[in-house]
């Protein structure tokens, strides 16, 4: 997989070819908001909870799907939608510098 | 005497009796399996049942056929696990008290989890084919199916064997073309993930293949309910998808015993150590296969790498030595794309699948991330394999339990 260098808020990150962060320790809240902003997020207090509880689960290792956000007690899938709408967990994942959900190939 | 306890007679808890069996002294340990079903079904065979490749008698034998001398066989079925004290209730209420447990009770569809996808339409224009009733339902279906609007779809993950649907979609087009009748069937695949493959080589090699067959992908739909009576699935953003034929993979879950045992995650998968298939819920308690919250491919091949590194484990345990952390999430699976061709992935946690040779470098015979006919004949064999090989603890030769680089390409991966 290639890998290219982005300037995201005067930080140099390293993205994969999908726009995703490589390295979690690179991200900060200015990089999460520069990334909203081309992903046309307006973020609010509860755009943060969520990618606050994405990350959680992230450093936890454990894999994400919609079903495990309704459940968060965040918000519901519904809120999940509207505050991310066409493809919530990937664009949700890719604000808090996460990998995006895969499946085997 | 002391216990070990296998609750589960499938792929995994089958190939466990087998293994441990000749593990351990047969003078200190008793080893009892139970199951409540009578059928071991060849799952991979219910993916070619719907579309009459496979008969119904070749996939299904005798559980007892597998399990081996020196194993009592329990046909009850399990209420719950009671952690503390070391002991499985049975729903006879008959208790069984253990000193080592291993948790292989897989996973069910769970249609009842999608609102509107059980009711009268289910097995009638609604299917699954992940379970025996299903396929052979399904294929009845099809034998007088007219044409129309066929959508394959995924609800939720993980699910059993990732590729399964998307194999389903592939020999589809297959099927439909053979009888004639290709352009009388729209086939879309629909799925939650971000698109049909989604790893970065697979995608580029692969992704071909969908245009190709003609096969239209909706991707990023996460079902939120079925209108049967419309004939549509809905998903949370309010997209629509029309059907005249379903075939769904529903929410896949684990065992109801393991929420009524107090523990699970919230689709009642098992939490495990990744690498040493010890669960979190206490040091006695092993898991393995589908039942597992462990990030690997939910599959039989996974099942049987996890079989020899747990087999060792559980001795490990007994003697009281440190466990090997040693899985990688190994998984090796055929994937049938139609007219007699297969490709294979070999693959683990960290290395997505990428081309090259199996299991010999540079000879194959088998071809990795590539569509050839000696894969299918490779998919073809595998059921003798796994009813006379697999299932009975033999090792398989030249396939070792976890991934080796040697025949891949990996110089256009870096191992994200």
């Amino acid at each position: 997989m290639t890998t290219t260098e982005k300037t995201y808020a005067g930080v140099c990150v390293t993205c994969n070819e999908q726009g995703y962060l490589t390295n979690f320790e690179q991200w900060n809240k200015d990089v999460g908001l520069a990334i909203a902003k081309e992903e046309q997020i307006e973020m609010t207090d509860k755009h943060w909870e969520v990618i606050q509880f994405l990350q959680e689960q992230h450093k936890k290792q454990v894999p994400l799907s919609i079903r495990k956000i309704g459940k968060s007690g965040v918000v519901s899938i519904k809120e999940f939608y509207q505050l991310f709408p066409k493809g919530p967990l990937k664009i949700s994942s890719r604000i808090s510098g996460i990998p995006k959900p895969v499946s085997c190939i | 005497m002391k216990q070990l306890l296998i609750l589960g007679a499938g792929t995994s808890g089958t190939m466990m009796a087998n293994h441990l069996r000749k593990a351990l002294s047969k003078k200190e340990w008793n080893i009892t399996i139970v199951d409540q079903e009578e059928t071991h079904y060849y799952q991979p065979g219910f993916l070619f049942l719907p579309f009459d490749i496979y008969k119904t008698k070749q996939v299904k034998k005798k559980i007892e056929k597998f399990i081996p001398k020196g194993v009592k066989l329990l046909k009850e079925k399990i209420n719950r696990i009671d952690k503390d004290n070391d002991l499985v209730v049975l729903e006879n209420e008959n208790i069984l008290q253990y000193d080592i447990l291993i948790i292989a009770t897989g996973t069910n569809i769970a249609p009842q989890e999608i609102e509107g996808m059980l009711g009268d339409h289910w097995q009638k224009s609604v299917f699954d084919f992940y379970t025996f009733e299903g396929a052979r339902n399904l294929r009845n279906k099809l034998r007088t199916w007219e044409g129309g609007k066929l959508v394959v779809h995924i609800s939720e993950m993980p699910i059993k064997c990732p590729v399964a649907p998307l194999e389903f979609a592939f020999l589809a087009d297959s099927y439909f073309i053979n009888k004639g009748m290709r352009d009388k069937v729209d086939i879309t695949y629909v799925t939650p993930m971000s698109g049909a493959f989604t790893k970065p080589i697979a995608t580029k090699e692969l992704g071909h293949l969908l245009e190709q067959k003609n096969i239209k992908v909706v991707p990023d739909f996460n079902i939120e309910r079925v209108d049967a009576e419309n004939q549509k699935i809905i998903d949370y953003g309010e997209e629509e998808v029309a059907y005249d034929l379903l075939v769904t993979v529903p929410t896949n879950m684990g065992d109801e015993l393991i929420e009524r045992s107090g523990f699970g995650d919230e689709l009642n998968f098992v939490p495990t150590d990744k690498t040493t298939l010890q669960t979190k819920v206490k040091d006695n308690i092993f898991a393995i296969g589908d039942a597992t919250n462990i990030p690997a491919s939910k599959a039989g091949s996974v099942a049987h790498f996890e079989a020899e590194i747990l087999t060792e484990n559980i001795q490990r345990y007994i003697q009281g030595k440190e466990l090997k952390k040693e899985f990688d999430g190994h998984a090796n699976c055929f994937i049938e794309t139609g007219h007699g061709k297969a490709l294979l992935i070999d693959f683990n946690y960290t290395q997505e699948p990428v081309k090259g040779t199996f299991p010999f470098p540079n000879v194959g015979p088998l071809s990795l991330l590539k569509e050839t006919h000696m894969n299918h004949m490779g998919k073809l064999a595998f059921r003798w394999i796994y009813w006379n090989m697999l299932i009975k603890g033999k090792h398989i030769p030249f396939v070792s339990a976890t991934m080796s680089t040697s025949g891949k390409q990996l110089e256009t991966t870096n191992n994200l």
